[in-house]
C-alpha cells in the first residue's frame, strides 16, 4: 500500500508540494472544468447533470398526475407547449405512457444510479481514503462524457415526432419490439437503447475505477475494516453495478437485434396491426429475467449508497460511533450478495413455473432480514446521542422512516400468493417510491446538504433547507400513504385514466388530493435548487470541518485543489467512528489522530498501538 | 384572468420568500462568518419531529380507517379466502414494526437532541442486541415464508380434471373468449390463421376446434361453485387478466400459453345484493401495459348458478366459430361484431382511436 502511495504522490507533485496550488495555474479552463480529470470536478459534473435530471423527471410526473387527478379536466394550457400530444386539451394516451416511461428512466438511471454514485463515489472515494485522486482519472472523465452522451440522447427522444419509448421503464417486449404496437417503440426506443447502451458503459468505466480506487489506494493505516461506511457501500454498489449492468446491456443488444435484424430471442407467433409476423421460437419471459436479473440489483445500486451515506451523517450529528460497525458492513455484504438472487419476485405471474415462484419467495423474504438489521442500527444510534439537527440529519432521519415505510410492503410483495392481487397495482408503486424513490432522494439531499461545503468551500442556507426538508417530507407521506390504499382497491398502475371501470370509479378525490400533495412536493424543490445556486456564489464562507467530523476529506483545506492534500497524504490510525469517547477533550478524534495523542480516552485494547 | 391571478401571486410569493431569505442571511452575516449555534433551531427541529409523528400517525390512522370500507373489495374466490386472511394477518405484523419502529425513531430523535454540556455515550456495538434483533425477524419471515408456500401451492396446483375452461385471449385492445364446446377441448390454433374474421386463428380442420364457440362480445360467462380454468394467451404483446373480486391475476404472453383456476363463490346476482348495487359487475381488467388502450381493456364477467350456466351454454353453443366462418368468409358484419373493440366499449373512445 504505501509504495502505491508514495510513487502517487511523486506523480502529481514531484517536490512542489508547498506550492500546490500554482500546479492548477497550468490547466486551461477546458482542462480544469471541461474535460476535467480530476474526480471533484467529475462529481460536480455528475451532480448538475443528476439536478438537471431530476427536474425533468419530476416535470414529467407533475403532468401525468395531473391527468390522474384531473381525468375530466382539459388542459389546453399545455397544448402550446405540447403540440399534437394534447388533442382539444385531452393528454394522448400513448403521450401518457411516454411520460411515465421517460419518468421511470430517468429517475432510477439517471438521477438515482449516474446522478447518486457518480456524485458521491466520485468526490468522496479519494477524498475518505486518503487518496490523491481516482485510479485513472482518465476513465473517469470518460465515464461522464459517455453519461453525458447517453443524456443527450436521451433528451432528444423526447422531441421526436413519434414520442419517446412508451413501454414503461422495463421496456418488455413484444411492446417495446414493435413500432405498430406503440408510435414510442419506434425512433424512441432505438433511442433508449442506444442511449442505455453508453450508459452502461459510463457504469462500468465508474464501476471499475471506484473499485481499483477502493482496493489499492488507500492511505497508509485505512485498512478495509477502518474505512468510513460510505466508502463500503459506494465499494459494493460499483461491484454489484459491474455484475449487473453487462446483463442489461445483452438483454438490450438482443432487444436491438430483434427490432432491428429479425432475430426471435423475445418474439413469437405475433399478429399484430393485421399482419402475421414471422417471428417464431423466441421468449418475452427471457427478457424479464434478463431484465430483472439487472433490475433487482440496480434497486440496491439505488439505495446502498445512501446506506452509506446516511450512517455517515447519522453517526456524525448524533455524535455518537455508528452502532454495529461490523453489522452494518455483513448487512451490506448480505444484501449485495443476495440482491442477485431474488430477481424473479418481479416475476411471480408472469407465466414462468410456479416452482421458481417458491423458491424467489423464500429468498426474497430472506433479504427483509439485513435491512431490518440495518434500520435497528440507525435508531440504536441515535440512542443517547446527543443529536445536532443539520438539514442533512433531518433528511438522514427521515431517510430511515421511509425506508421502513416503503419496506414494510416489500413483505408483502414478496409473497408470492398476496403478490398475485397486488402485482402491477398501485401498492407496488407505492412501496417502491418510499423505498427506492424517496428514500434514495432524501440520502441524496442528505449528501448534498453534508458535503456541499467540502464541494463548494461555502455553507448552504439552514432555514431554508430546515423549509425545504419539512415540506417535502410531509409531501412524500401525502403522495404515497394513500396510494396504498388505491392499490389495495386493486387500481392497476400505468392507466390513463380508472373512470372507465365500475371497480375503479371511486377514490377520485383521493387521486387529487395525491396530485396537489405532489406539486406541492415538486414546487418546494426550487427552494433547494435557488438554495444550492445562490449558495454556491454567495452562501458563507465554510470552515475546514464545520461538522466536526472524523473523515479524511474534513482535513483537506476548504477548496481542496488537485491532488487534494497540499502536504502529504494523511496517515490513519483508527476507524471513523470514535465520537464523544469517554475521557476525549472533545467529542470526536478524526481517523489520522495518532492513538499517543489520545492516552486519556485509548480503550484497553487501543493502548498496546499507543 | 384566472391564470394571471394565479401567476400574480405565485410572484408575489416568490418575492416575499427572496426578501424573508435576504434579511435572514444580513442579519447572520453581521453575526459573523460561519459558527453554527446549536440553538433554537435545533429544539424547533427535534419538536416538530414528534409533532410530525402525532399528527401524521393521526392522519394515517384516521385515513386508513376510513378509507378501509373503500379499499377492500368485496372477494368472490375461494382461494381468495386464504389471500385476504394472509394480507391482513401481513399487514398486522408489519404494521405493528411500522409503528414501533417509527415511536422509537422520533422519539429519541426530539429525546436525545443537542443538549448544552451533555455528552452522547459511546456505545459502539452490543452482540447479543444485534443477535436477538436479527434472529427475530428471521424467525418471523420463517412464518410468513411457510403460510405463503402452502397457499401458494395450493393456489398454483394443476387444475382438477372437472374444471370448466375457459380460453381469454389479450390483444390490442380488448379481450377475446372461447369455450372448448361439449368437447371439453380447445381446437388448435395458429398466429398465421388470424385474419379479420378469424380473430383467434382457429384451424378449423382440426375436430376439436368443430363445437368451439366464443362468448358475447363484451361479457362471458362462468358458473358458481365449480373449478373455473382460465386458458390464457395474448397474439400481440403482452396483457395481463386480472379478477380484482377474485383474486385471480395472470399475465397473457404471446407464445407462451399460461393459465390460472379458481372458484367462484359469489354469483353477480348474489353480489349485487350483498353490495347493495343493482348495475354490479365483476370487472376483468389488463394490468400489463399493453399500448394506448391499456387503461380500457375492460370485460365483464358473469357468474351464474350453474343452471343458468348451462342455460346460456345450450344457447350459445348453436354459435359455433365453424358455422359463423364458413357462413361468413373474409368480410362479414357479424364477425365484426363478435369482436373488435367492443370490450373497449364504455371506457373511453380515445383508446379504440388508433
Ligand atoms: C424489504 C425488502 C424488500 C422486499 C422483500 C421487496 C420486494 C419487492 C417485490 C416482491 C416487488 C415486486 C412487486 C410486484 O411487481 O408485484 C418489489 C418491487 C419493487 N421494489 Fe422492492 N422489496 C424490498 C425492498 C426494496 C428496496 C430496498 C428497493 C429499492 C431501493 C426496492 C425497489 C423496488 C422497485 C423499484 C420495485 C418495482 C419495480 C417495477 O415493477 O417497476 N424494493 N419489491
Ligand atoms: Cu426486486
Ligand atoms: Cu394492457
Amino acid at each position: 500500500m504505501s509504495s502505491t502511495d508514495i510513487s502517487l504522490h511523486k506523480d502529481v507533485h514531484l517536490g512542489h508540494d508547498d506550492h500546490h496550488d500554482d500546479h492548477d495555474h497550468d490547466q486551461s479552463f477546458i482542462e480544469k472544468y471541461i474535460f476535467s480529470q480530476d474526480h471533484k470536478v467529475i462529481a460536480k459534473q455528475f451532480l448538475f447533470a443528476g439536478i438537471f435530471w431530476a427536474v425533468i423527471g419530476g416535470l414529467l410526473s407533475s403532468l401525468f398526475r395531473m391527468q390522474l387527478g384531473f381525468p375530466e379536466a382539459t388542459f389546453t394550457f399545455l397544448e402550446p407547449i405540447l403540440g399534437k400530444w394534447v388533442d382539444g386539451g385531452k393528454l394522448n394516451p400513448e403521450f401518457y405512457l411516454a411520460l411515465v416511461t421517460m419518468h421511470g428512466t430517468i429517475m432510477v438511471f439517471f438521477v438515482l444510479t449516474a446522478g447518486l454514485s457518480g456524485t458521491f463515489s466520485n468526490f468522496l472515494i479519494p477524498l475518505q481514503i486518503g487518496a490523491r485522486d481516482m485510479a485513472s482519472g482518465f476513465m473517469n472523465m470518460l465515464s461522464f462524457w459517455f453519461f453525458f452522451l447517453a443524456s443527450v440522447i436521451m433528451f432528444y427522444s423526447l422531441f421526436l415526432e413519434t414520442g419517446p419509448a412508451a413501454g414503461g421503464w422495463t421496456v418488455y417486449p413484444p411492446l417495446s419490439a414493435l413500432p405498430q404496437a406503440i408510435s414510442g417503440s419506434g425512433a424512441g426506443m432505438t433511442m433508449w437503447l442506444v442511449s442505455m447502451a453508453l450508459f452502461i458503459v459510463s457504469q462500468l468505466l465508474g464501476g471499475v475505477n471506484y473499485i481499483t480506487t477502493v482496493i489499492n489506494m488507500r492511505t497508509r493505516g485505512l485498512s478495509m475494516t477502518k474505512l468510513p461506511l460510505t466508502i463500503w457501500a459506494f465499494f459494493l454498489t460499483a461491484v454489484l453495478g459491474l455484475l449487473a449492468f453487462p446483463v442489461l446491456f445483452s438483454a438490450a443488444l438482443l432487444l436491438i437485434f430483434d427490432r432491428s435484424f429479425g432475430t426471435s430471442f423475445f418474439l413469437s407467433d405475433i399478429y399484430v396491426a393485421g399482419e402475421a409476423l414471422t417471428h417464431t421460437g423466441g421468449s418475452p419471459v427471457l427478457f424479464q429475467h434478463l431484465f430483472w436479473f439487472l433490475g433487482h440489483p440496480e434497486v440496491y445500486i439505488v439505495i446502498l449508497p445512501t446506506f452509506g451515506i446516511v450512517s455517515e451523517i447519522i453517526a456524525t450529528n448524533s455524535r455518537k460511533p455508528i452502532f454495529g460497525y461490523r453489522a452494518m458492513i455483513g448487512s451490506m455484504l448480505g444484501i449485495a450478495l443476495l440482491s442477485f438472487v431474488v430477481w424473479a419476485h418481479h416475476m411471480f405471474v408472469s407465466g414462468m413455473n410456479p416452482f421458481l415462484g417458491s423458491v424467489f419467495m423464500f429468498l426474497t423474504l430472506i433479504i427483509a432480514v439485513p435491512s431490518a438489521v440495518k434500520v435497528f442500527n440507525w435508531i440504536a444510534t441515535l440512542w443517547r446521542g446527543n443529536i445536532n439537527f443539520t438539514t442533512a440529519m433531518l433528511f438522514s432521519v427521515a431517510f430511515v422512516s421511509l425506508f421502513i415505510s416503503g419496506g414494510v410492503t416489500g413483505i408483502i410483495l414478496g409473497n408470492s400468493a398476496l403478490d398475485i392481487q397486488l402485482h402491477d397495482t398501485y401498492f407496488v408503486v407505492a412501496h417502491f417510491h418510499l423505498v427506492m424513490g424517496s428514500a434514495a432522494f432524501f440520502g441524496m439531499y442528505a449528501g448534498v446538504y453534508h458535503w456541499f461545503p467540502k464541494m463548494f468551500g461555502r455553507m448552504m442556507e439552514e432555514k431554508l433547507g430546515y423549509l425545504h426538508f419539512w415540506i417535502t417530507f410531509a409531501c412524500v407521506y401525502l403522495i404515497f400513504m394513500p396510494m396504498h390504499y388505491i392499490g389495495i382497491a386493486g387500481f392497476p398502475r400505468r392507466y390513463y385514466t380508472w373512470t372507465g371501470f365500475e371497480t375503479f370509479n371511486k377514490f377520485m378525490d383521493m387521486n387529487t388530493f395525491i396530485t396537489i400533495a405532489a406539486i406541492v412536493a415538486f414546487a418546494a424543490q426550487f427552494l433547494f435548487l435557488f438554495n444550492f445556486i445562490y449558495s454556491i456564489f454567495r452562501g458563507r464562507r465554510a470552515t475546514e470541518n464545520p461538522w466536526k467530523s472524523n473523515t479524511l476529506e474534513w482535513t483537506t483545506p476548504v477548496n481542496p485543489g488537485h491532488g487534494n492534500w497540499p502536504g502529504p497524504l494523511p496517515v490513519v490510525y483508527r476507524w471513523p467512528y470514535d465520537y464523544s469517547k469517554p475521557g476525549a477533550p472533545e467529542d470526536f478524534i478524526p481517523q489520522n489522530v495518532p492513538f499517543s495523542q489520545t492516552q486519556s480516552s485509548n480503550l484497553p485494547h487501543e493502548r498496546d498501538t499507543e | 384572468m384566472i391564470t394571471i391571478a394565479v401567476a400574480l401571486s405565485i410572484l408575489l410569493l416568490l418575492v416575499t420568500l427572496y426578501l424573508l431569505f435576504k434579511i435572514q442571511v444580513l442579519a447572520s452575516i453581521f453575526k459573523g462568518s460561519y459558527r453554527r449555534d446549536i440553538g433554537t433551531s435545533n429544539k424547533v427541529n427535534a419538536g416538530l419531529f414528534l409533532a410530525f409523528l402525532v399528527v401524521m400517525g393521526a392522519l394515517f390512522v384516521w385515513s386508513f380507517a376510513s378509507s378501509k370500507e373503500e379499499m377492500t373489495l368485496p372477494l368472490a374466490s375461494e382461494h381468495g379466502i386464504a389471500i385476504d386472511s394472509m394480507f391482513w394477518l401481513t399487514m398486522a405484523i408489519i404494521g405493528f414494526v411500522f409503528v414501533l419502529t417509527h415511536i422509537l425513531l422520533f422519539v429519541y430523535s426530539y429525546k436525545y437532541q443537542h443538549k448544552e454540556g451533555k455528552r452522547a455515550y459511546y456505545y459502539p456495538h452490543n452482540n447479543k442486541i444485534e443477535i436477538i434483533w436479527t434472529v427475530i425477524p428471521a424467525v418471523v419471515m420463517a412464518l410468513l415464508v411457510f403460510s405463503g408456500w402452502k397457499t401458494w401451492a395450493k393456489i398454483t396446483s394443476p387444475a382438477p380434471d372437472n374444471a370448466v375452461v375457459v380460453e381469454v385471449m389479450g390483444k390490442q385492445f380488448n379481450w377475446l373468449i372461447r369455450y372448448p364446446g361439449a368437447d371439453n377441448k380447445l381446437g388448435h390454433v395458429k398466429h398465421t390463421l388470424i385474419d379479420a374474421t378469424n380473430e383467434f386463428g382457429i384451424d378449423l380442420n382440426d375436430k376439436n376446434a368443430q363445437d368451439d364457440f366464443p362468448a358475447e362480445p363484451s361479457a362471458f360467462h362462468v358458473p358458481k361453485g365449480v373449478p373455473v380454468l382460465l386458458k390464457i394467451r395474448a397474439r400481440d404483446v403482452i396483457h395481463s387478466v386480472f379478477l380484482p373480486h377474485f383474486r385471480v391475476k395472470m399475465d397473457a404472453v404471446p407464445g407462451m400459453p399460461t393459465s390460472f383456476w379458481f372458484i367462484p363463490t359469489k354469483t353477480t346476482s348474489e353480489m349485487q345484493s350483498e353490495t347493495g348495487n343493482a348495475n354490479f359487475q365483476y370487472e376483468l381488467a389488463c394490468t400489463e401495459v399493453c399500448g394506448r388502450g391499456h387503461f380500457a381493456m375492460k370485460m365483464t364477467m358473469i357468474v351464474d348458478e350453474p343452471e343458468e350456466y348451462q342455460k346460456w351454454v345450450a344457447a350459445q353453443q348453436q354459435k359455433t366459430f365453424s358455422t359463423q366462418l364458413q357462413a361468413a368468409p373474409a368480410d362479414s358484419t357479424a364477425a365484426v361484431a363478435l369482436n373488435s373493440t367492443s370490450g373497449a366499449a364504455g371506457a373511453g373512445a380515445t383508446a379504440s382511436k388508433q
